[in-house]
């Protein structure tokens, strides 16, 4: 996947430092993520990945540092334009994090019932979520509850409703995680296909090395709380340094 | 002072035992220390509700889903447990008011303390276990699979539509359930009197209402109002700050009884004191 030339920076972290006691998971970590860009995190677990996509999002506040979203500092927004610049920012838990009380269809209405004024220009609910399931395939899944599904098909509802409200930006985070190797190629797929079609940009939080080889446009390596390589993967894959080759060897 | 002396350099020569005892100590002042920070913490959630119940955006929607979940799910077991607490308290009370000749003074007693005291408290405890530990499981597994974080990304705040919606329909269900619960015990008592003493239900009901007072209603609702505030207050807090994995759920549901169970018999206590004070029980 090669990126367009003369292209903007929809994100950017720096000088990104977070602690919990002594333990200090981020120390400075830096990173620019363009628009129409893959980009993938690659680090060790507890190297502070999840950490940092949730101080990405508000979930967690950093002890310094800027996080700059489409030119705003979030650190410094208030809860009101914290939430509307949330509207631009997807996030692929885990998990899924489906809401397990809700059929399909409500855990996809659920972001738009807060963001009315953006759903008047963007169309109705239901023809939105009907185009959210289309994204992934399972509009037949429209009135099944979450514990109705397998662990892929929740991975792509989860999908679905990350992209409802038409992000710019999509964070992923571990999108692979606890799936079978089919199941995981047919959810880069669809990551790929979604970037296509929305020209989205998106931060991707992965362990598995065959999920940022197929998406990756770049790949940083978070190591002790530092970017401790970057590069293509190309690049990376091929590097003679024992610590970054460490991640790259099956 | 001499005894004193030999035993205290008897106990310190003894270091295994002096280890033990130090750190029971240790363990004791630990243990006191995380009551108080609980505490706080408790009343810091507490302040953030009444901060956030009164500003806007106001889930009416999934605050009537949770008045309908909590209170008509919750009226079988308050109906039949009632209505058993109605009629064994009858019955068991029966002989010795015989001995006495006191009989027709039934309708009379089992009214005042079932409106006053037995009806509430009986009902905020089954409460407690029934509507509080299914707050705490329930926002503690949404806490730990991330569903309050997705909320809190797509722009809701957890708080208000979680825990607020729950704190404000169980503080408003209990005082429902407890006049519920206690008209069932009432007719189970009404059974007995019936059967056993050939009392007729109009009788027996005029007697009832001759006897309770204001003085009886008035402190049993607004006491009502607390026990479910405690409720829905201690269930959300556990389910919200509950510890990751499995085995953290299942504390912050088991731990939500535990702890609104000592929280209700407490302010149980303090509403029978304030009662005595301003209406003279």
């Amino acid at each position: 996947m090669k990126l367009k030339e003369n292209i903007v920076t929809v994100l950017e972290i720096q000088n990104l430092k977070k602690s919990f006691g002594e333990n200090h998971v981020l120390n400075g970590f830096n990173l620019r993520l363009f628009e129409g860009e893959n980009l993938v995190v690659m680090g060790k677990s507890g190297s502070g990945k999840s950490v940092m996509i949730k101080c990405l999002v508000g979930l967690m506040q950093a002890d310094s540092g800027s996080i700059r979203i489409r030119n705003q500092d979030i650190t410094v927004l208030g809860q009101t334009e914290l939430d509307l610049l949330r509207t631009e920012i997807g996030f692929l838990f885990q998990g899924s994090a489906l809401y397990d009380s809700m059929t399909v269809r409500e855990n996809l209405e659920f972001p738009l019932r807060r963001h009315k004024k953006k759903l008047r220009m963007t169309g109705h609910t239901e023809a939105l979520v009907i185009e959210a399931l289309e994204n992934v395939g399972l509009v037949d899944a429209i009135d099944l509850m979450p514990a109705e599904l397998s662990g892929g098909m929740q991975r792509r509802i989860a999908l679905a409703r990350a992209l409802i409200l038409k992000p710019k930006i999509i964070l992923y985070d571990e999108p692979t995680t606890g799936l079978d190797p089919i199941t995981a190629k047919e959810i880069i797929e669809l990551m790929r296909s979604i970037q296509a079609k929305y020209g989205t940009s998106s931060l991707i939080i992965t362990h598995d090395v065959d999920c940022a080889r197929v998406i990756s446009n770049r790949i940083i390596l978070l190591v002790d709380g530092i970017n401790y390589a970057e590069g293509t993967y190309q690049e990376l894959s091929h590097s003679d340094d024992p610590e970054t080759m460490a991640f790259f060897k099956h | 002072m001499s005894f004193l002396l030999e035993n205290t350099t008897s106990i310190f020569d003894n270091k295994p035992e002096v280890d033990y005892v130090m750190m029971q100590s240790l363990r004791i002042v630990a243990r006191t220390k995380a009551f108080f920070i609980e505490i706080g913490d408790l009343s810091y959630f507490s302040r953030r509700f009444f901060r956030e119940v009164f500003t806007k955006p106001f889930e009416f929607q999934e605050l009537l889903r949770q008045c309908y979940h909590m209170g008509n799910r919750s009226l079988l077991l308050v109906g039949v447990t009632g209505f058993i607490l109605g009629l064994v308290f009858t019955l068991q009370s029966r002989p010795t008011l015989m001995e006495f000749g006191a009989e027709s003074w039934m309708p009379s007693m089992v009214g005042i303390s079932i409106v006053r005291e037995i009806g509430p408290v009986i009902t905020a405890l089954i409460c407690a276990g029934r509507i509080g530990s299914g707050i705490g499981a329930e926002l503690g597994s949404m806490r730990v699979t991330e569903q309050i974080d997705a909320m809190e990304v797509s722009g809701t705040n957890p708080f208000k539509y979680l825990v607020v919606t729950r704190i404000v329909a169980t503080t408003l269900m209990l005082p429902i359930l407890i006049v519920f619960g206690d008209a069932i015990a009432l007719f189970g008592s009404a059974i007995v009197e019936n059967l056993k003493g050939a009392v007729s239900y109009r009788l027996y009901f005029n007697q009832v209402f001759d006897a309770i007072e204001y003085s009886d209603i008035v402190p049993a609702t607004i006491k009502s109002f607390f026990f479910g505030y405690a409720i829905g207050l201690v269930g959300c807090y556990k389910g919200y700050y509950c510890k990751k994995g499995t085995a953290g759920v299942g504390e912050a549901s088991n731990s939500a009884v535990v702890y609104t169970s000592m929280l209700l018999f407490i302010i149980d206590f303090v509403a029978v004191f304030l009662a005595d004070i301003f209406f003279e029980i």
